[in-house]
């Protein structure tokens, strides 16, 4: 369907990403907002308190990140369509009931504004150090989905497109920011809104009494009933069967996760999300991801001006991993080059789909900055050797 | 133009912030440039340094931070004094005159105007940097004068575009009256 | 064939709570003489009794032995994480406004990991009915001290009796805002069921604490003897002081139980203050969440 038009500041802007994150997520049609102060991710919140109250949308500023993250998991079992949003420590906090929204298949949207960590670390300054964590972060066995926007531009298309995913998969959907994009103030078109298609929730048309909630029927994802329909449903963060009933059993956990597992997996195609640019005949290619992705072209720009071979990778959905390009390209090139402001932590994922058929090297950046491209150019004349 | 990088500093509280935005309006809504804004986020309590960089180009920019400015805005000594050595030998310096007293480098296009002066005498000193947004337009010819005009329109307050269309002009002719006489300072050597 | 009929009728006799349970689940988690399904008993009469309607009637429970009340209401139910069940239900409120909503969880859920959600859901009285079963320990995980455990009770981590002072609750309701706030055990049934009755037609903050026995712990670790016992001790020391000053309603081990109404008063809701302020602060641009969800769906 279409988006409701009341969410949609159609027009030309000149927003940062933070902003335009927000007016992403309020075009989604997102109209439940539960968060925590916390830099630099707050702008987003700020924005959308300012804006909700002219469009049927709520936002509450609860008492820490635990909080916000089952409140938006609590509301979007009334069919509305809601968002948290934090930076690194509040993540930390957030990871329970991210794992929570994950076993009772909840679509919700969770941004991370990344800044430079351990700990309190550099609230003010970029990171990229919270991939693994999207990954990883909750407790148990689970697929997520992420996404990683490298402008103002895509923070507004991404969260669109963040949410649809969300409720095609019934999943919550990381968005994986960085402070240099969140705080960046650029050229933000918003088209009108008939132009933005947008993932409704779908009701299931089971009726009350035949419905069980995770019902599959062959499929990945169950069909949803809301609360206050008469379905009288239950759901727990427990291992369930499929009416939604505890069952402590290894053969029921097998069937529960497993699915968790294979409706993300199975659809990964459908899921993954990369630009690709100039890996024909590449020696070299760059794989990279939000704000570093745009420094990254610098660096491949000055190597090929020294002649080389070099192609782009570039992640628009980082989480699943495009792992089957990456493998066919291991084939045929001679190493991975990839910059991110961590230590190394998407290299790792390239390095096990790359499985010694080529190598991958890091371009780490400590964070509370980018890269220089000068030594993304060094690695990739490094690699080519 | 490749790139051009441009610094504004001056005093939390002078609308740094809100002129940076309003010359990246004009590059990027109201001309076909692409602008990056960044703001230094820090501890910037009213009356402290304060600064924001642009980069401006033809086509999209793909480094957010700016290395050595072609333009440097400087609306107080503190900030002046702090990111002076960065401009680049041949970049251009716009500063207040009464609040700024630059050492002036050979090569490097010094044109001063006192915002606050001139804001003052329209009754409210809050327009000072729109009036050195009108001075910058005139000075720096980096934007069409349109662009920036219809940018101060759209980014101030309701209710205040005629004050703010008047600070702006005030400081667009004020290189007008000055270019008669040299505004180019050097130092002498 | 006479035999045959009667065997069906007595198969066919149902509990009378039955249509507010999920029989499919019974038999219950509960040890024998626990005071959970006591409370659970009441609540379903008190919905019964109010003919609140069950289809906008959401429980939302965190995790623990009380925590698995929602597992056996038939209402929308939810079992969430242990202490976020008041944000979780928060969230359910707020984003479908028509919903009842009530939260049934223990002490340690409640009061312990989830103080914070508690004080707070309190402060901004949210309109949400809490009942939580206070059995003064953790039961599920084996009965270490709980922010209830009464001075020098003894528990699997306070082996040599419980030295940290607990929380007097409905004071603690009180102080924070509660608009409704009561205490029973759980041998008062009917005051209890008439309580739970208030509660869901009350708005607001609800509060009721309800005093049970754990025999398998708590009892066992303070040689109190069996439920039995516990009950017995609840009718001898248990004192209804309507009104009391909720200062005073701290639990001394195996001292006199203060229960009854505390607090029963008006006080707009996060809702009614958020819509009263938007509507006087934005007039006709304000578009409130809708009674039936803020949701976009084909």
């Amino acid at each position: 369907m279409k988006a409701d038009p009341a969410g949609v500041l159609t027009g030309a802007h000149y927003l940062d990403g933070d902003f335009a994150c927000g007016e992403g997520a309020m075009a989604a049609g997102c109209r439940f907002t539960a968060g925590y102060p916390i830099t630099p991710s707050t702008e987003v919140v700020e924005r959308i308190a300012r804006r909700f109250p002219t469009m049927g949308g709520l936002f509450i500023q609860m008492e820490d990140e635990m909080a916000s993250m089952a409140a938006i998991v609590g509301a979007s079992w009334t069919g509305t369509k809601t968002l948290t949003v934090t930076s690194g420590p509040g993540f930390s906090l957030m990871m329970e009931n991210i794992g929570l929204a994950v076993m009772m298949e909840t679509p919700c949207v969770v941004v991370n504004v990344q800044r430079g960590g351990p700990s309190t670390g550099l609230p003010t300054m970029t990171g990229q150090a919270d991939m693994m964590q999207a990954r990883w972060g909750s407790h148990g066995d689970y697929e997520i989905i992420a996404l990683s926007p490298q402008s103002p531009q895509e923070a507004f298309d991404l969260m669109i497109d963040a949410f649809n995913l969300a409720e095609l998969y019934r999943v919550p959907v990381l968005f994986m920011m960085d402070e240099c994009v969140g705080h960046m103030t650029e050229k933000v078109v918003i088209p009108p809104a008939e132009e933005i298609e947008i993932v409704p929730r779908t009701l299931t048309s089971v009726p009350p009494g035949e419905y069980w909630p995770y019902h599959v029927n062959g499929k990945y994802v169950p069909e949803f009933a809301r609360a206050g329909d008469g379905y009288r449903f239950h759901t727990t963060g427990l291992t369930h069967d499929e009416r939604g009933y505890p069952d402590m059993s290894a053969e029921c956990q097998e069937k529960c996760v497993h699915r968790l597992l294979e409706k993300i997996k199975n659809n990964a195609d459908k899921i993954v999300r990369f630009d690709e640019e100039q890996t024909d005949g590449a020696d070299v290619v760059v794989v990279s991801y939000g704000i570093t992705a745009r420094v990254a072209r610098m660096g491949v720009d000055l190597a090929r001006k020294k002649g080389l071979k070099v192609g782009i990778i570039r992640l628009i959905v980082v989480w699943p991993f495009p792992e089957k390009r990456i493998r066919e390209l291991a084939g045929n090139i001679k190493a991975f080059v990839v910059p991110e402001i961590n230590y190394g932590q998407m290299v790792l994922e390239v390095e096990r789909c790359a499985a010694g058929q080529a190598s991958a090297i890091c371009v780490p950046h400590g964070g509370g900055g980018v890269h220089d491209p000068n030594d993304i150019c060094e690695a990739i004349v490094r690699a080519a050797k | 133009m490749a790139r051009t990088e441009i610094r504004i500093t001056g005093m939390g509280g002078q609308g740094v912030v809100l002129s940076g935005y309003v010359i990246g309006r004009a590059c990027t809504i109201y001309s076909d440039k692409h602008a990056t804004m960044i703001q230094s986020f820090g501890p910037e309590a009213r009356g402290s340094a304060c600064s924001t960089t642009l980069a401006v180009s033809d086509t999209e920019v793909l480094y957010p931070y700016i290395q050595r400015p072609d333009v440097f805005v400087v609306m107080s000594g503190e900030g002046y004094e702090k990111y002076r050595d960065e401009l680049k030998d041949d970049g251009i310096l716009v500063y207040e005159k009464d609040l700024v007293h630059p050492r002036l480098k050979k090569g490097q296009p010094s044109f001063g105007v006192p915002s606050t002066r001139i804001a003052e005498s329209l009754g409210r000193s809050l327009v000072q940097n729109i009036v050195m947004l009108g001075f910058f337009t005139a000075v720096t010819k980096l934007l069409p004068e349109d662009a920036m005009r219809e940018a101060v329109r759209s980014s101030v307050p309701a209710g205040t575009e005629e004050l703010n269309m008047a600070a702006f002009n005030r400081g667009l002719e004020y290189v007008d009256e000055a270019t008669s006489a040299p505004v180019v300072e050097e130092v002498k050597s | 064939m006479t035999t045959v009929t009667q065997q069906t009728e007595m198969v066919a006799e149902e509990h009378p709570i039955a249509p507010y349970l999920r029989m499919d689940r019974i038999p219950h988690i509960w040890c024998p003489t626990c005071g959970i399904g006591t409370a659970v008993k009441c609540f379903a009469t008190a919905l019964e009794e109010t003919g609140v309607d069950l289809d906008k009637t959401a429980v939302v429970s965190g995790i623990g032995c009380t925590g698995r009340v929602a597992g056996y209401m038939k209402l929308d139910a939810f079992h969430t994480t242990h202490g976020r069940a008041i944000p979780f239900a928060t969230g359910l409120k707020l984003g479908r406004p028509e919903l009842l909503v009530i939260v049934f969880s223990g002490d340690g859920d409640l009061a312990g990991i989830g103080g914070n959600h508690f004080i707070h859901a309190a402060r901004r009285n949210i309109d949400l009915l809490i009942i939580m079963v206070n059995n003064f320990i953790y039961g599920m995980t084996g009965g270490q001290n709980a922010p209830t455990t009464p001075l020098t009770a003894r528990s699997s981590t306070m082996p040599f009796g419980n030295f940290e002072r607990p929380f007097n609750l409905p004071h603690l309701a009180a102080s924070c805002g509660a608009t409704y706030v009561a205490r029973w055990t759980s041998l008062h049934i009917r005051r209890l069921t008439k309580s739970f009755k208030e509660g869901i037609e009350r708005k607001g903050f609800r509060f009721i604490e309800v005093i049970a026995p754990c025999s398998t712990l708590y009892a066992r670790l303070n040689k109190l003897g069996t439920g039995f016992n516990l009950m017995r001790f609840y009718h001898d020391n248990a004192e209804i002081c309507h009104g009391a000053d909720t200062r005073d309603l701290g639990i001394d081990f195996q001292n006199k139980l203060i229960c009854g109404k505390f607090v029963d008063e008006e006080r707009p809701t996060f809702l009614e203050s958020m819509h009263e302020h938007y509507n006087k602060i934005l007039g006709d641009r304000y578009v409130p969440i809708p009674p039936e969800g803020g949701m976009i769906h084909g």
